[in-house]
């Protein structure tokens, strides 16, 4: 019969070939979902992994993949951080919101003065919105020992009514006939958020994810609040013997999660998305996750599973265009993923084992 | 009796049908938690119940079924996040999410075509005649069969978990994982039939939402119900009989919403209602907080509750009869008044205190 057993170490190989082993796994499973969907499974995994790198349209498509990766990779970075220190923000989604809503009504607040400084201002703004965002359940957690798991969730959905709000009232566009939705960014010069090389898809949103990549990667490896960080989550007892303080570890992760979130609105609501409305977010801040955990949790993992997570959405649209395959199959494609991780992920600290096994029992 | 435009015993008989879906996933939540798994799936698992419910329904033609089906289709996404924590050793925060994220994207792949249909009709459960009684009928006997199953529900899990032989074992094994397999009990086991209970009691309340609620198909129907669900066994400190009271009073701000888009303003009495709840759980929250040392606690929850009649007072004679809010600020205060309440209930005391149980979110392996 098999059994586990627990590794004395942590498996090095296995960290890093989960993920590898999840990916394999969920093209085969979801192939098969493919395939009883009535689709051509071999030609559905090339449209969504393979066309949009190599394929006839990828000179646009490739840009699209910095689009999605950058808000991805940045709102996962920040996740990270807190996930690692056992801090649970799971309203990323919430925060990303209110950055947009904060950044584009400064913005549209001097509509329409011409200055240069308006859009660094507006980039201050939108972190300060999602910082602000995720301070709510940051001091409720340090203060009250409120569950911020909860609450910062609950928080996505009064958030998502202030946006309704706000696309259908206070930043409403004047001279929109009447529709919701802000003006539009592309039109004002001073505070768009335009793609710096044409056709590459790189805008202020993707150079900050990478930069935060490299960044976080310091801060984990070298800087003593990344090593409280990891010591907080793997062992909070002895963290607190060591000094780390709980309350300024949660202030410090939620803080930073929520403003990188808060960043990651900002950068698309003048960019890409173009203006305030009432669905201008699309999931990111939930897709995040799975980013973050695809990576293992480590800033540079995570600008390669943002990438890959990118493919599945740009390859997700493709496939729904050209092969008719519903959007919300691509959803659930990306929730095998997360399962498959965290089912492969039990070999990084156990193994299997063959017999009864009476003796590891007997050992410890 | 009229309180503003908004009638009371309605109200009431609304606010018991509201309240079915997440006083039945909380208290499915309850017991999995009460084993030591948090299960943060629950929204999944709700709206596959509710899209399994509203299939089987309309295939089958019989609502009963239908139900049947919910429960299969909740207990078998659970089944995922049972072999995922208790065979895999997962994670359970991030299982959790994940089966949400999953069950959100499958639901709304099955639920493809079965949009502006009309499920089979679920009828009340006693005759006409009794629910013509003014006042007690709509309350008492005007409910379909899926209340009172709820509220029944309520009883045998509070029954079960606290004087039967399966609830003492389920609490060991959410209590002290490792002295429950000194026992000699099968730990991961008795955590997988609880999970599966769980999954079964949100998927109906999922297919209530479909089925007697809405009743028809659209994308996340579910719309957060789960997560408040969540929140209330927190706040409920894992006790069946709180989680009523909980759900009932989510129950009644979601009724009051419903009413409150018709007649385009919140009554005073009401408001003064929700005012003197909130008050309630505030002054509970003080006076457990309050010491021996510190009894200074006891007149800050007498002004508390003094707060509500007096603005209700003052509100009379000034003549306002009720206050207009726009439905959009309605809508949030759900999600607003969750927080308020699990900020009051989990202040200031230990987990010990709050009733949690002490391997909640543990993973359990034999040979550590």
């Amino acid at each position: 019969m098999l059994r586990l057993e627990k590794r004395p170490t942590p498996s090095r190989f296995w960290l890093y070939a989960t993920p590898v082993v999840a990916v394999v796994l969920t093209m085969i499973v979801g192939g098969i979902l493919f395939a009883l969907m009535g689709k051509n499974p071999f030609e559905v995994i090339r449209t969504i992994f393979w066309d949009p790198v190599f394929g006839e349209f990828a000179f646009y498509l490739r840009g699209q993949l910095l689009v999605k990766a950058g808000p991805l990779i940045l709102i996962a970075i920040g996740l990270a951080l807190g996930f690692r220190a056992g801090i649970w923000n799971i309203g990323a989604e919430g925060q990303y919101i209110m950055g947009a809503v904060v950044g584009a009504s400064v913005g549209l607040a001097v509509f329409p003065t011409d200055n240069r400084l308006i859009f660094p201002v507006m980039v201050l703004a939108g972190a300060f919105g999602g910082w602000a965002w995720a301070m709510i359940p940051a001091i409720l957690k340090t203060r009250f020992n409120t569950n911020e798991i909860l609450v910062s969730l609950m928080l996505v959905y009064v958030a998502q009514t202030i946006l309704a709000k706000a696309a259908t009232g206070f930043l409403k566009n004047p001279e929109g006939m009447g529709f919701p939705g802000s003006r539009n960014f592309s039109s004002y010069p001073a505070a768009a958020n335009p793609e710096l090389i044409a056709g590459s898809g790189l805008h202020w949103g993707g150079v900050t994810a990478l930069v935060t990549a490299v960044l976080a990667y310091i801060l984990l490896s070298r800087h003593i609040a990344g090593y409280q960080i990891k010591l907080a989550g793997q062992a909070p007892r002895a963290a607190r013997f060591h000094g780390v303080s709980p309350t300024r570890l949660v202030m410090l992760c939620m803080g930073l999660s929520g403003a990188l979130a808060g960043l990651a609105g900002l950068f698309e609501v003048t960019g890409p998305a173009g203006q305030i409305s009432i669905d201008f977010n699309t999931g990111y801040g939930f897709t995040a996750i799975i980013v973050a955990f695809l990576g293992r949790l480590n800033p540079l993992g995570i600008v390669l599973a943002g990438f890959l997570m990118a493919l599945t959405y740009v390859g997700g649209e493709m496939a729904s265009t050209n092969l008719g395959l519903p959007a919300a199959a691509i959803q659930v494609f990306q929730g095998m993923l997360l399962f498959f991780l965290l089912a492969v992920d039990v070999l990084t600290n156990y193994r299997f084992r063959l017999g009864a096994g009476a003796a590891s029992a007997g050992a410890k | 009796m009229d309180f503003g435009g908004i009638n009371p015993v309605i109200l009431i008989a609304g606010l018991m049908a509201t309240a079915v879906p997440i006083l039945l996933a909380a208290l499915g939540e309850t017991v999995v938690e009460r084993s030591g798994v948090l299960n943060l799936g629950v929204e999944g698992m709700m709206v596959i119940g509710a899209l399994g419910g509203f299939v089987t329904a309309v295939h089958t033609g019989s609502p009963a079924l239908g139900f049947l089906g919910g429960a299969v289709a909740g207990a078998l996404l659970s089944l995922i996040f049972a072999a995922l924590t208790q065979v895999f050793l997962a994670n359970q925060v991030a299982t959790g999410l994940a089966l949400t994220l999953f069950g959100l994207g499958v639901s709304s792949l099955g639920g493809q075509g079965y949009n502006g249909i009309k499920p089979p009709h679920t009828p009340g459960l006693l005759p006409e005649a009794l629910a013509g009684i003014p006042v007690a009928g709509p309350i008492l006997f005007g409910h379909d069969w899926v209340v009172y199953f709820s509220i029944a529900m309520t009883a045998l899990v509070w029954w079960v978990l606290k004087a039967t032989r399966i609830g003492l074992i389920i609490r060991a094994v959410g209590e002290s994982h490792d002295s429950a397999h000194a026992l000699g009990y099968k730990v991961n086991r008795i955590r997988l039939l609880c999970i599966l209970f769980g999954g079964a009691m949100a998927g109906i309340g999922g297919a209530y939402v479909s089925l007697a609620r809405v009743p028809q198909w659209v994308d996340g129907i579910t719309a957060g119900a789960g997560w408040i669900a969540l929140a209330i066994v927190v706040f409920a400190s894992w006790r069946p009989w709180r989680v009523l009271a909980g759900a009932y009073f989510f129950g009644g701000i979601g009724a009051l919403q419903l009413n409150v888009q018709v007649s385009g303003g919140i009554p005073l009495g009401i408001l003064g209602l929700i005012a003197l709840v909130c008050g309630a759980i505030l002054a509970v929250g003080l006076l457990r907080r309050s010491t021996p040392e510190r009894p200074q606690m006891h007149p800050a929850a007498v002004a508390v509750l003094a707060v509500p009649p007096l603005v209700w007072v003052v509100g009379l004679a000034m003549g306002v009869t009720q206050i207009k809010v726009p439905v959009e600020y309605l809508s949030m205060a759900p999600f607003v008044l969750t927080i308020v309440v699990l900020v009051i209930m989990s202040s200031g005391r230990g987990k010990a205190a709050t009733g949690a149980p002490a391997s909640l979110g543990q993973n359990f392996h034999a040979s550590r």
